[in-house]
């Protein structure tokens, strides 16, 4: 389809469900079934097969028009991973069931894989998972580092099936209903202070075989798309010069010719100069996807911003000095949103430690690039 | 937007420059001439600027060029770069460039087809933006003074000149061109004298000098992501075949982790280079910023990847007889060529208005 017939598609969406007169969950809902969500995805599940880089064109008209906000493509656990997965893995009717609700945010989901035993070895959960003589399951067992475990509805669940087969073929992949019985969720208090993250106890909690992606034995498989996709949206969206961490620091120096320093310009334009590179090697890796060409591992694009972003906000604690030695709010507390730009520079500097830990440490992905995008053999069977 | 990709047509350049340099550039072939008497090798200079169209390729066609783009430039440069050949292809881009930005003289329909090689008179060292030399004076038509370091100057037919304002061609015999020992023997520098040279003014020296030193740095940036690559190419190799303890170095993570970083840091370097080309070759208004954002981060990371070289290779890495040697001697000279990366990020603050 050409882009120009598309936008007449969304000309005459928009002709049926105006904006200024639609309840934003009733145009949301609609848009789904009108293919108009993502595009790529396949018709009846909120897309038309069309190319990836087809929805700007949707979105720019969309968005011309008033319609209501929808959360950027490829963020966040549902959206990022979740979706992905099941759209591999899953079957016709987990996708109908679990789709649009979690494009519509109707329904949050969260990712129940860490463990205390199992962080960057994540094939050897011990989360176990029993299956019953009618066929369903019960799963026993604690996970860890789970952000959104709170408000979701919903978890992928990885989970032993098998302890006698060896630790990556006894895995089963699952989604897991937070409201089930036996699911109990305990907030985490991380260094700064706030918590983002939980502890997920699972004492007895059943799941319907029909919940089940992907073959039994085969979670292995499944976990390793969603942990392909969460680096992808890890890696980011595309944004404009100068926005993000160092944007925030760059207007800071503008604004403060007291706190400048020839030195400290040096080694701001050197982030600069390190932000703008990655920027344009997630341009270049996104052509490239859109083009078709399989690029290689957003773990590149993951692995550099993580550790701009630490140094970018070490940056901002010496420019500021004395200011950097006052912290906002240590109070233990749910952050409703990723309000970093609002925090404290100290809050800035602690939060992004997280950055090369989440998602697979930088360790993780560095092996990740030597063995799959270099070649170079393993250091010891895992 | 500036496509960040290769095109078909670049990637078909790239395999028939690619070819050339295998054939006629090996590097048993430039280390034995980088020691001979004859360090530049002007006839694979002839086949790439005559035959395969590279000396014109940013020059359009009703100037006498080939049509192309500073894009296909840069690939050729890349190429160059991955075989450190030892030929003028700098020298000749900038004069190119130089005589591109004024009117014409007849010389650069003969630059661009590979007639004449005519090689700016600058210090390889010129930092874009800090002003010109001034060491040679124009009286008349004879021109006075010296110029030291310049790169490709030995096999130039035309040297062209900045003195009194002007632009100035000089032909070689009327110049005192004297070899240097040069740190990077792939492309020895030479000390320039005129004792009264008989000069023809063929631009005005300001923005001849300024679209040369331009398009020299976006070329360099293309030409140190070639560098780069063939580090981390040749290192790859060794780890995997190089055993130790029984098994391949290649698959300790001291060694794999390196690589890996390097890897990333050359993903980027080429999405630099990239974004710098194709803004010179669209005349881009963000073109100042990529070029200097370009020579900011390719330089260090060139020299990163010919450092890690020598060092994984281990000894045979410190080696005369291993081409790592070559490659880090071409990485560091080009760090400081045409200013440092500290001198392009002075010039990305005043560009970026982050304020001193």
């Amino acid at each position: 389809m050409r882009s120009d017939e598309l936008v007449g598609q969304v000309r005459a969406f928009l002709a049926e469900h105006a904006p200024a007169t639609t309840e934003r969950l009733e145009f949301l809902r609609a848009r789904f079934d009108a293919g108009l969500a993502w595009v790529n995805f396949p018709q009846g599940l909120g897309g038309m097969d069309l190319p990836r880089d087809l929805q700007p064109v949707v979105d720019g008209e969309l968005a011309a028009a008033g319609a209501p906000d929808v959360p950027l493509p490829r963020v966040g656990i549902g959206l990022g991973m979740a979706a992905p997965t099941m759209l591999r893995h899953g079957t016709v009717a987990q996708l109908r069931r679990w789709l649009r609700p979690l494009w519509t945010e109707e329904e949050v989901w969260c990712q129940l894989f860490s463990e205390p035993g199992a962080g960057s070895d994540l094939a050897s959960v011990s989360t176990r998972a029993v299956r019953e003589a009618d066929g369903d399951w019960v799963v026993d067992g604690q996970k860890v580092w789970t952000s959104t475990a709170h408000e979701a509805q919903w978890a992928v669940l990885l989970a032993r099936s098998d302890p006698s087969a060896p630790k990556h073929e006894g895995l089963t992949y699952f989604a897991c209903d937070m409201s089930a019985p036996g699911v109990e969720v305990r907030p985490l208090r991380q260094i700064t202070g706030e918590a983002e993250f939980n502890e997920v106890f699972l004492t007895g909690v059943r799941i319907p075989d029909a919940h089940r992606i992907g073959e039994v034995g085969q979670g292995w498989q499944v976990a390793r798309t969603t942990l392909m996709n969460e680096r992808v949206a890890l890696g980011g969206d595309p944004v404009p010069r100068g926005d993000g961490m160092i944007g925030l620091v760059v207007r800071k120096w503008r604004a403060r010719p007291e706190l400048r320093t020839a030195a400290g310009r040096d080694a701001l334009l050197r982030l600069w100069v390190a932000a703008e590179a990655g920027r344009l090697t997630a341009q270049r890796l996104r052509e490239e996807l859109a083009a078709g060409q399989p690029g290689p591992d957003g773990s590149a694009v993951k692995y550099a911003n993580s550790h701009l972003n630490q140094e970018i906000s070490g940056f901002e604690l010496e420019l500021l000095g004395d200011e950097a030695l006052r912290y906002d709010d240590w109070t233990m507390r749910r952050p409703s949103r990723r309000d970093w730009r609002e925090r404290t520079s100290g809050y800035r500097y602690l939060r992004a430690r997280a950055n090369s830990i989440e998602g697979g440490t930088s360790e993780i992905l560095c092996n990740v690039i030597a063995e799959r995008v270099l070649g170079l053999p393993r250091e010891v069977a895992g | 937007m500036i496509s960040l990709r290769y095109s078909d047509v670049e990637d078909e350049l790239r395999a028939s420059v690619r070819r050339v340099l295998a054939d006629r550039a090996p590097w048993q072939a430039v280390l034995a001439r980088v020691e001979s008497s004859d360090p530049y090798d002007t006839g694979l200079w002839q086949t790439l600027a005559a035959d395969v169209g590279c000396a014109g390729l940013a020059v359009p066609q009703d100037r006498g060029g080939a049509g192309g783009s500073y894009r296909e430039a840069a690939v050729v440069a890349e190429e160059l770069g991955r075989a450190v050949a030892p030929v003028p292809h700098l020298g000749a881009a900038m004069a190119t460039a130089a005589l591109l930005s004024g009117q014409d003289c007849g010389l650069l329909a003969k630059a661009a087809a590979g007639e004449v090689l005519a090689v700016l008179a600058l210090p390889l060292s010129t930092r874009p933006g800090a002003g010109l030399p001034g060491t040679v004076t124009a009286d008349g038509e004879r021109l006075t003074g010296a110029v030291g370091g310049v790169a490709d100057a030995l096999p130039a037919d035309l040297l062209l000149v900045p003195a009194n304002g002007g632009l100035w061609a000089v032909s070689r015999e009327a110049a005192d061109v004297s070899e240097v020992i040069s740190l990077d023997m792939t492309r020895p520098l030479a000390d320039v004298t005129l004792a009264g040279a008989r000069a023809t003014r063929v631009a005005d020296a300001a923005p001849a000098v300024a679209a040369a030193l331009l398009a020299g740095t976006v070329l360099l940036a293309s030409e140190q992501l070639g560098i780069a690559e063939w580090c981390l190419d040749a290192t790859l190799a060794y780890v995997k075949r190089r055993q130790q303890f029984g098994r391949p170095v290649g698959s300790f993570q001291a060694v794999k982790h390196r690589l890996a970083q390097l890897w990333v840091a050359v993903t980027q370097a080429r999405a630099t280079a990239r974004y710098a080309a194709g803004c010179l070759a669209e005349g881009d208004p963000d073109t100042a910023v990529a070029a200097a954002l370009a020579q900011a981060h390719c330089g260090p990371v060139a020299v990163q990847a010919a450092e890690q070289c020598v060092q994984l290779h281990g000894a045979i890495g410190f080696t005369w007889e291993h081409p790592a040697h070559l490659y880090l001697k071409r990485a560091k000279a080009d760090a400081i060529a045409l200013g440092t990366a500290a001198h392009h990020r002075d010039v990305l603050g005043d560009l970026l208005t982050i304020d001193r």
